[in-house]
């Protein structure tokens, strides 16, 4: 026999933003949204409910009813989300926990109660830590989610319904009880059908023409003739392994055999569950009450027990065993999907080849950090700094070509040099300059190639570019910032070196 | 001619006890070495080995990573992806594409501490996946270099070491110790202004092999040679190094 029980949390957003601003508690507020224009309430704090304010009416409306009214925005999906979390939690109380939107949760308590001693003080209880955490709550239990569902909205807080008992408990309730549309209540309120006693008797051919199906089969869910099916909330499995020791450890190859069980045990996890992990944390716990802690990532998702033996071992020898450790404990806090069209790199190669390049990848990373390397591919910008950009995955591959008009040189310059020339005329290349106090004669010159600023980014002048041979043959990427106008000589500068 | 054949045979066993590994594939060789091949044992450019380049100044730095660009451009059609590790001064990619060289290929890893850099380009040398490995570091001693060549004798990657303003130049355990410099370039017809890059290109040490110099100038993909230059004993009096 399946026992439930229903939860309505009454004003849980309210509630909500209560306990995380404590000097809104006991004050009227709502949370509004706009609607057609209008600001709507769309959800209201108890006390603003007793001045009048309900949810659905304007907000002008109500600071005409309550001027002190304290107002904050709505977010759509913050009620979901925070009952997702709250049956999460529930999971303490049975392993079956489900969301019931838009204000509720169900709990399948069947066989949990007798831990807690029966079935009122479980409920009790429930009901209890709820109101701790700051919620108006309402419970109730019964043997079908629907009588549950109507005992905790309409009936007693905390009422049980023996099992069997469903339909007394349901008879003087009102119709909204039994989850109906509000048209169909509305038409049975016109009817003078106030309690569910009134048409539960009813020939069932009459209530189907009357009020249609549905109602039929709410009756038939509250009843239990008709089995309604929770849809429980999974929790985020947790790849974590632990390996407590006898006697405490502290020579490094003891650390290592910790690490290397630990892993075989998660990386077999992570296997079964077609996961890869792309961090993973290793805590040793010392005796005397240090935690130390090594931490390890990885390019793309992996779960090669090896590869990640092998990133941590760079880092062994960061941990200080003192009087010796006596539990190890080896997470994955982020894991993902492992994507079998991710294991190459840049669609050549073969998988193993590209998997052993993002190993050594990985590896690089462990020891001088993610920042040292870099991939680069084209962006469509003719200003030289902007011509490039940083690879965000290893796996990117070139959206636009790589620019083959233009020569640039080898090395650029983060920085543009300030050089001294001596140009002939306007608009030709200079034919002497000094760098770095060297003196170079020029010898050939290509150019100019103009490049103007990108005026949406930036402003400033453009650059006339000229490529120029030294009389050592050597070859330099020199410009001109500006024209030349009227009053003094443009700046030169170095930006870079041709091979 | 039993006896020549016999002879050869004990030459290719003692190069491949010296590191010398026979060309896996018959596809596999730089082919746009042209003459310069010559100066290597057995008339190829020996891959799975470590190649030492030599840079005084700026425009020599240039002018060798232009060369080992072209160098890679033509090892990356066979194999993998290639690791650039820096110290100081940062490759321009858009540039590469001129040498033959995809630069959304390459990975750079730029690094601050000497230390580091050793490790990571030892580290890399041993990922068989790798085509090429180009590695700016200022010096290395004997052994290092030693651990180096073995490590490429393993994984078949190609070491190429780029030493700038080397403290000493001490004998290492390379196949071949090369020096690029910038040259000035031939006109490309009668049009003004710089032609193609044009380098001199010099093969200071060789394992087995003749040293050598060359002229050459990069064009459509392959070395063009201005002309063949004496032995280096007289080119050194020529430039004055």
């Amino acid at each position: 026999m399946k026992r439930y029980v229903a939860i309505w949390f009454g004003h849980l957003l309210t509630d909500r933003l209560a306990t995380l601003r404590p000097e809104l508690l006991g004050k009227a507020f709502v949370l509004t949204a706009p609607e057609r224009g209008r600001m709507v309430i769309q959800a209201s704090s108890p006390e603003a409910v007793a001045v009048g304010i309900g949810v659905k009416m304007v907000l002008a409306d109500a600071r005409a009813l309550c001027p002190g009214l304290a107002v904050f925005d709505f977010d759509p999906g913050e009620a979901e989300k925070l009952l997702a979390q709250l049956a999460e939690w529930c999971l303490r109380y049975t392993p079956v926990a489900s969301v019931d939107p838009p204000d509720g949760l169900v709990l399948d308590a069947s066989g949990c109660t007798h831990l807690w001693k029966g079935e009122r003080p479980y409920l009790k209880t429930i009901l209890e830590r709820l109101q701790q955490k700051g919620y108006h709550v309402r419970a109730a239990m019964a043997d079908t989610i629907g009588a549950a569902w109507a005992l905790a909205r309409f009936g007693n807080t905390g009422s049980v319904a023996r099992p069997g008992g469903q339909l007394e408990a349901l008879l003087p309730l009102p119709p909204a009880a039994l989850r109906l549309e509000s048209t169909v209540t509305e038409r049975m309120h016109k009817l003078g059908l106030a309690q569910i006693g009134d048409f539960v008797g009813m020939p069932r051919a009459t209530l189907r023409r009357r009020f249609g199906q549905p109602l039929l089969d709410r009756i038939d869910q509250a009843l239990g003739t008709l089995t309604e099916h929770l849809k429980p909330v999974i929790p985020v499995a947790i790849y974590q392994e632990r390996l407590p020791c006898l006697e405490p450890v502290r020579t490094r190859k003891a650390i290592e055999m910790a690490l290397e069980h630990l892993l075989k045990a998660l990386a077999g996890r992570l296997q079964q569950d077609g996961m890869g992990l792309r961090k993973a944390v290793f805590k040793s716990f010392r005796i005397d009450g240090k935690v130390s802690e090594i931490s390890i990532g990885t390019g793309r998702p992996s779960h090669n027990g090896q590869h990640i033996f092998r990133l941590f071992t760079e880092k062994i020898g960061t941990i200080a065993p003192g009087l010796g450790m006596e539990l190890f404990i080896l997470e994955a806090p982020v894991v993902e999907e492992l994507d079998a069209r991710q294991e190459k790199l840049w669609n050549e190669g073969s998988a193993h080849e590209s998997t052993e390049v993002g190993n050594l990848l990985d590896r690089i990373a462990g020891r001088v950090g993610q920042g040292a390397i870099h991939r680069y591919l084209p962006d469509e910008h003719h200003w030289p700094e902007r011509s490039i950009r940083q690879a965000s995955s290893p796996d990117e591959r070139p959206s636009t070509k790589w620019p083959q008009t233009g020569q640039r040189p080898i090395y650029l310059l983060p920085q543009p040099e300030p050089i001294n020339v001596t140009a002939p005329v306007p608009d030709y290349p200079p034919m002497v300059f000094v760098y770095r106090g060297k003196v170079h004669q020029v010898k050939k010159a290509d150019g100019p190639e103009r490049i103007e600023r990108e005026w949406w980014l930036e402003t400033g002048l453009q650059r006339d570019y000229y490529r120029v041979e030294d009389e050592h043959g050597a070859r330099y990427w020199l410009f001109r910032s500006g024209h030349y106008e009227h009053d003094g000589t443009p700046e030169w500068f170095m930006h870079g070196f041709f091979a | 001619m039993d006896k020549k054949l016999k002879i050869a045979e004990l030459q290719a066993m003692i190069l491949e006890a010296e590191g010398f590994l026979p060309p896996m594939e018959n596809s596999r060789q730089l082919n746009m070495l042209g003459p310069m091949a010559e100066a290597f044992p057995t008339g190829i450019f020996p891959m799975g080995a470590i190649h030492e380049f030599v840079s005084m100044d700026v425009a020599q730095v240039a002018a060798s990573a232009g060369f080992i660009s072209c160098l890679i451009g033509q090892l990356m059609q066979h194999k993998g992806p290639c690791l650039w590790v820096s110290m100081g001064k940062r490759l321009f990619p858009p540039a590469l594409k001129r040498f033959g060289m995809e630069p959304d290929r390459v990975i750079f890893v730029n690094l601050a501490q000497q230390k580091d850099t050793l490790w990571v380009i030892e580290e890399a040398l041993k990922c068989p996946s790798l085509a090429v490995v180009v590695g700016e570091i200022r010096d290395l001693d004997l052994t290092a270099s030693r651990r180096l060549q073995l490590a490429v004798e393993q994984s078949r990657v190609t070491g190429l070491l780029h030493r700038y303003r080397p403290g000493r130049m001490n004998n290492m355990g390379c196949a071949a110790r090369w020096q690029v410099r910038p040259m000035a370039s031939k006109p490309i017809g009668r049009l003004p202004g710089i032609g193609y890059p044009t380098w001199q290109v010099e093969l200071q040490k060789v394992r087995n092999g003749r040293p050598g110099c060359w002229q050459v100038a990069w064009h459509r993909n392959r070395f063009e040679y201005l002309e063949q230059l004496a032995p280096r004993e007289q080119i050194r009096i020529k430039t004055g190094t």
